[in-house]
């Protein structure tokens, strides 16, 4: 370990009293606080030469960020648990048997999240509860189910205090998934987040209808586009987090991100950034998520030590990480800019192109980079259209259009989104408030994911411009809670503070309504 | 006639018919309803000119007569020529043309249209043509939808139900369904708010139905200038047997409605509750308020 600067040791102690003190953060929140301010006094990382540079600077030049994991990873970023094992079998670490009725299984169910870590200290992922749960409700009647349900949603939202957490329905339709969309409609909740895995040739119309109908009250379930998912990732894929795909039993070490806007800002032109920048900041990327790899499974201990892996519930060997970027549409108007083209990203077929090239270029660097811990994915990363953070200014999520650039044709934002949605197995998403009107068509919703697919999206999400729970940038927040944090008062989610910051630096509310 | 005068194409709308769809509205009206919510579809244009002086960006000038617009009909002299590039939709030419007409039509034929259309799918499921009021261009409808049925999509119509449809087979065989104002049931009522009389219009409610053609039929509630109590349980009546229908009772907002007749006030959401109300009794399910 490096010795550190008694300097960066009192200003951390500054911000932990500061914390301590803070009159708007909860228990909790202070206590999560807390372990990352600890962690960030550690130097154990074998890092690559030419990193700070790029890594610890403002945002307006920022080139990596590494999204809060800390100094000394002691566990993997996204946890995905095989929950289906866990309730047929149960836990020795956690004394629970085979769950033999619905009562155990979400019983069983809630005592397991609480064990399961992530970097949120939540659970990312809470299971394919539609499939999970469905053989147990067949011995009970429909309002004894909903009841139920009501009340396991209930205890998730109050007490999984993150909204980085996601459910998966789908893509067949069950009498589980009917009734969770139901409830799910009524409770207008931020936790857990949703998505269907959605194929046409598989998901009957009226079962999409409800989920849409459900999307529109509570701005989940988002659509997954099953087909291609599985076409990647084979069928034991899940959607956790924000959006991203992971396999199932496994997970991602590791999340980074590239800020491909600050990056352009160093090039001369397109063939500097092409040839040079982009080339140069991804190899010090890509060695710094190694080196994070490398001590999470070398000398962490988390696979060896924790009773996931132990008893089963995970496998080191399912395990991949995620290449992450942002700022696509910043790094293309810087770009032509310095080529002196009039064009603007979410306008052209011209920046259209850059963009690909550019994605190109990111896609064959991370094919031709190998790490040993990810064998699941053939030794690579996997690519992600990562979804911004609250202090983000001036960086767009992903690939998306800037929020106030966007298309004026609805038709003409998805077909822009097309060109993006297929480099990114571990996730990305565009998302569209909707119009009320649609409340009395959800038709219309359902048209538009199945031609969205159809041509090569990968993910959307909807809701009404009208509701309360919304999603910022892919977890959902509500508006009425954002509302007391604004006015100093504590709120029992995380989330809902980057909701705010997100929508004071992200102009989220002024997204245009489809 | 082959070409049909276009007011707007919709690319994607939620509110004409299920699903998603693309809406093409065609000019011209043969009622003069007095709630109606975009005038400006209701005429021709009869080229006076008035609005390209008015036009504050220059995008209008008076040009050289359509050559698809036959002697007689209005328009077939001169017409303005829009330029949407430097259109910034103002609508000064619609509020200042003293014959509720708008400049910014398109003569197109059903080819045009198609391709304006085709640049939607896979996004839609179907298409629907309104108006004004649409069947006063059959056979551009007819050619319309043989094209886009091609493509698996579905097409609707949006009328007032002034045509006669029996009449028109081939019409008939590439519709699929029709959207049909019933905008009072009593013929004096139905005179006072239309200019013009309703028996063809409940005898297309009873054709369409018959051959499952009529997907919706609507009555805009307007207390004042009707009784719209009447007109939704009697068109109730005479539809009850040939369910499912949807019926959309849509309250009278003043949106768009010319001067003279913006002092109508429209109904409470209660007395809405109790037409569906009223409907569901006669066996109705699908019942849309708006």
């Amino acid at each position: 370990m490096r010795d550190i600067s008694m300097d960066r040791v009192n200003c951390v102690r500054e911000e932990i009293l500061e914390t301590i003190k803070s009159p708007t953060l909860t228990h909790e929140q202070k206590v999560a606080t807390l372990a990352n301010k600890a962690d960030s006094l550690l130097e154990v990382l074998d890092l690559p030469e030419g990193l700070d540079e790029l890594l610890n600077q403002p945002i307006d030049t920022q080139c990596i960020c590494d999204l809060f994991e800390g100094h000394a990873p002691m566990r993997p970023r996204y946890i995905i648990p095989d929950y289906a094992k866990f309730l047929k079998e149960g836990s020795e670490f956690l004394q629970l048997g085979p769950a033999q009725d619905i009562y155990e299984a979400i019983n069983n169910l809630l005592i397991f999240y609480k064990h399961v870590p992530s970097i949120t200290n939540f659970p990312v992922y809470v299971g394919a509860l539609d499939e999970l749960l469905d053989p147990y409700l067949e011995e009970v009647d429909d309002a004894t189910a909903k009841k139920l349900l009501r009340l396991f949603f209930i205890h998730m939202d109050r007490t999984i205090l993150d909204s980085f957490s996601h459910a998966n329905l789908g893509p067949k339709a069950t009498r589980a998934g009917r009734l969770i969309l139901e409830v799910e409609r009524e409770l207008e909740h931020a936790v857990p987040n949703i998505t269907l895995k959605y194929d046409e040739d598989i998901t009957p119309d009226d079962f999409a209808i409800e989920a849409v109908k459900t999307a529109l009250r509570s701005a989940k379930p988002s659509f997954a586009n099953h087909k291609m998912f599985r076409s990647e990732l084979q069928d034991d894929y899940v959607i956790a987090s924000c959006y991203n795909g992971l396999k199932y039993g496994g997970g991602s070490y590791t999340l980074c991100r590239l800020i491909l806007g600050n990056i352009a800002k160093r090039a001369k032109n397109v063939a500097d950034f092409k040839e040079n920048q982009l080339p140069y900041v991804m190899d010090i990327m890509a060695r710094y998520m190694d080196a994070r790899i490398k001590f999470e499974v070398e000398e962490s201990g988390f696979f060896t030590n924790n009773f996931l892996a132990k008893e089963g519930f995970i496998h080191r060997d399912r395990f991949t990480a995620m290449f992450g970027m942002v700022g696509m549409a910043e790094a293309v108007n810087i770009l032509m800019e310095k080529e002196g083209k009039p064009y603007r990203y979410g306008h052209d077929e011209e920046s259209a192109k850059l963009g690909v090239e550019i994605m190109e270029v990111i896609d064959a660097f991370n094919n031709a980079h190998h790490n040993p811990y990810c064998e699941v994915t053939g030794g690579h990363f996997l690519l992600h259209a990562q979804v911004g953070i609250a202090q983000d200014h001036d960086v767009s999520p992903g690939t998306r259009i800037p929020i106030g650039e966007e298309p004026e044709e609805l038709l003409d934002h998805l077909k822009y989104c097309a060109h993006f949605h297929k480099y990114f197995p571990s996730g990305t998403g565009d998302i569209f408030p909707i119009d009320t009107t649609a409340h009395k068509n959800p038709e219309y919703i359902l048209d538009i994911v199945k031609g969205a697919f159809r041509q090569d999206l990968r993910y959307l999400s909807f809701y009404a411009a009208d509701s309360d729970v919304i999603r910022i940038t892919g977890y959902l927040v509500k508006r009425s809670e954002i509302a007391k944090l604004r006015s100093g008062n504590a709120v029992l989610q995380d989330t809902t503070a980057l909701g705010l910051g997100a929508t004071d630096n992200g102009h989220i509310e002024e997204r245009k309504v489809r | 006639m082959r070409k049909a005068p276009v007011n707007k194409i919709i690319k994607f709308s939620a509110v004409d018919g299920p699903g998603n769809r693309t809406a093409i509205f065609l000019q011209g009206c043969n009622f003069n309803c007095k709630y109606c919510h975009n005038p400006e579809t209701r005429a021709l244009c009869i080229g006076c000119g008035l609005c390209v002086e008015k036009c504050p960006a220059g995008a209008l000038s008076l040009g050289t007569p359509d050559p698809a617009a036959k002697k007689g009909m209005p328009g077939y002299q001169k017409v303005p020529v829009f330029d949407p590039a430097k259109c910034v939709s103002c609508d000064t030419c619609i509020h200042v043309c003293p014959n509720n007409a708008s400049p910014r039509i398109r003569w197109m034929n059903p080819e045009e249209v198609y391709g304006e259309v085709k640049k939607q799918v896979p996004f839609i499921r179907g298409i629907t043509v309104s108006g004004g009021e649409c069947t006063l261009y059959p056979d551009f409808l007819t050619e319309l939808f043989t094209l886009c049925r091609k493509d698996g999509l579905t097409c609707f119509i949006d009328s007032n139900g002034t045509y006669d449809f029996s009449t028109d087979p081939d019409l008939m065989k590439v519709t699929d369904g029709v959207m049909l104002d019933i905008k009072a049931y009593d013929p004096v009522q139905h005179r006072a708010v239309t200019d013009a009389d309703n028996s063809m219009v409940l005898q297309n409610a009873l054709f369409l139905a018959k051959q499952k053609k009529l997907f919706e039929v609507r009555t805009v509630v307007v207390p004042e200038l009707f009784d719209c109590k009447h007109t939704i349980l009697e068109t109730g009546k005479l539809l009850a047997s040939y369910q499912p229908i949807r019926y959309k009772i849509i309250a009278y907002r003043p949106f768009g409605v010319r001067e003279e007749y913006r002092h109508y006030t429209g109904p409470t959401e209660e007395e809405l509750s109790v037409f569906a109300n009223e409907l569901r009794a006669l066996g109705w399910s699908d019942i849309v308020l708006i």
